[in-house]
């Protein structure tokens, strides 16, 4: 190994998160995951699944970027970079958006909680240095830009996952808070957990009911320990968050979105707010509302496999001898017991039942064009 | 009936010319749940560490390379509808295929078991 070897490997060396040692103690094989050292599984990936299918999964996702955008004007300056209804964001409500270039493509996909006239954003790991350095360059200087860096994030996501929390007996932080049972999909407050303060949502990347919690990184440990105490808590991977989602339906940035994907093909439209579509004035409009009136020439598309051999990103998927689209994402899905997939393909291959195949190894796949979600959404609404 | 091991962490157990290859229980740990198991072909010529099946988890697919050269005789039907046989009983009912060896000097190239455990310590 060379010298400038042994530097790259410092210098590529993953940060570890605050449950670090937490993880390791409980058994998790640990990967470098957007430049952190994550769990990818405990005891295993489709048990990990089927448990919080059936119970509750606490998953760290700590590494994910929390922002906050505060200052006059703040929506407005927000509203400059994505294309939803931030004005019209009721306090305690979260919405999903996203961050667009120029062109329209997509920058990332994240979530915004107006937290009494500021805003909370989660955006993706990955991303979040590149979306910080986009909000700070893009947003008017009387706005202020927070990165909450010194917060972990956690994940309760299942049916047992609200009389999990019930448990931990929360009090609401706000005079006029409700308790945390009572909130709704989409809904966020903040809660006190004895004196530690909680940042609560019910959402989640499961498809299941559950809540999203942000609590200062030193406090982290022990609200990990509480919640896996209980009975129907266990921890969760990183691999069974990948096929949860994927069951759910739900894209993964970097894989099922990239800069190349605009939102009406990413199937995304409903993130351009009814009010925005009339208005503009969200970078790519111009090209996101032709995209929207006239249709896009691919789209993505959720495909059921035959047989057990699952479909990799990246495959390319055929009908008859020619091919119309790729795959972003795939894998086997626990819950139904075959293969599923997401997959841009043409429009006129778009439509449900549509029977395709794909390519993997030089073998040919037959697969079937469904609707997602794969696995029905159970949110508290 | 000795066990030979390979750096890849399959295993192979000869017996009179003909071998019955497997994955080690490291492999099988480190590859997670197994979902499909992609066979190759009885009657299929495989080569020493060329890459001859494909072990699919929930979370990947990956190659599995032949220990030796030689003919393939019969594969593992049972993992077709039980490719989680190679989680539970990688060293005996989760095996993958029995190959004819074309040439059993390859073997000299294998580890022991005493050795494959010091490999594996040192991973």
């Amino acid at each position: 190994m060379s010298l400038t070897d042994e530097l790259d490997d410092v210098l590529h060396e993953p940060l570890t998160l605050p449950l670090d040692a937490w993880h390791r103690d409980r058994g998790a094989r640990m990967v470098p995951f957007a430049g952190y050292a994550m769990p990818v599984q405990y005891e295993g990936i489709i048990a990990e699944h089927q448990w919080t299918r059936a119970h509750a999964g606490l998953f760290d996702v700590s590494h994910m970027g929390q922002l906050e955008v505060s200052g006059e004007g703040a929506a407005q300056g927000l509203e400059g970079l994505l294309p939803g209804d931030i004005a019209a964001l009721k306090s305690g409500r979260q919405r999903y958006s996203l961050l667009l270039a120029e062109d329209g493509g997509i920058l990332d996909d994240l979530m915004v909680t107006n937290r009494g006239g500021t805003y909370y954003i989660v955006v993706n790991g990955a991303t979040k240095w590149d979306d910080i350095g986009h909000l700070r360059e893009h947003l008017p200087d009387a706005i202020t830009l927070h990165h909450l860096d010194e917060h972990a994030l956690l994940a309760l996501q299942g049916p047992e996952a609200a009389q999990a929390l019930v448990r931990l007996r929360l009090s609401p932080a706000l005079a006029d808070g409700r308790p945390v049972e009572a909130l709704k999909f989409m809904e966020a407050a903040p809660y006190m957990w004895g004196a530690i303060p909680l940042g609560v949502s019910r959402s989640g990347y499961t498809g299941e009911d559950g809540f999203e919690i942000s609590v200062r990184g030193a406090d982290v440990t022990a609200l990990a320990d509480a919640l896996c105490a209980l009975e129907e808590v266990k921890p969760i991977g990183l691999g069974a968050r990948d096929s949860l989602r994927l069951e759910a339906g739900l894209p993964l940035y970097g894989h099922d979105l990239t800069p190349e994907t605009d939102p009406v093909s990413a199937g995304l439209a409903f993130a351009i707010s009814k009010r925005r579509r009339t208005e503009g004035g969200f970078p790519g409009a111009a090209r996101i509302l032709h995209a929207l009136a006239e249709g896009t020439p691919a789209r993505r598309v959720g495909l059921a496999l035959e047989g057990r051999m699952a479909a990799r990103e990246g495959a390319a998927v055929y009908a008859g001898d020619t091919e119309v689209g790729r795959v972003t994402s795939g894998g086997f899905s626990p819950t139904l017991g075959h293969p599923i997939a997401m997959a841009y393909v043409d429009s006129d291959q778009a439509a449900e039942g549509t029977a395709l195949a794909i390519d993997m190894r030089g073998k040919r796949l037959p697969a079937r064009v469904v609707p997602m979600p794969f696995v029905p959404h159970r949110y508290h609404r | 009936m000795p066990r030979y091991f390979t750096e890849e962490h399959e295993w192979i157990d000869v017996d009179g010319g003909v071998g019955i290859v497997g994955i080690t229980d490291y492999a099988q740990g480190q590859l997670g749940d197994i979902t499909y198991v992609e066979l190759p072909g009885v009657g299929d010529s495989v080569t020493k560490g060329e890459s001859c099946a494909v072990v699919d988890s929930v979370k990947a697919a990956s190659d599995i390379y032949s220990p030796v050269s030689g003919r393939v005789t019969e594969t593992n039907a049972a993992l077709e509808d039980q490719p989680e046989l190679v989680n539970s009983e990688p060293d005996t009912g989760g095996w993958l295929y029995r190959v004819e060896l074309s040439d059993a000097g390859e073997l000299d190239s294998l580890m022991h078991k005493g050795a494959y455990d010091k490999f594996v310590a040192g991973l």
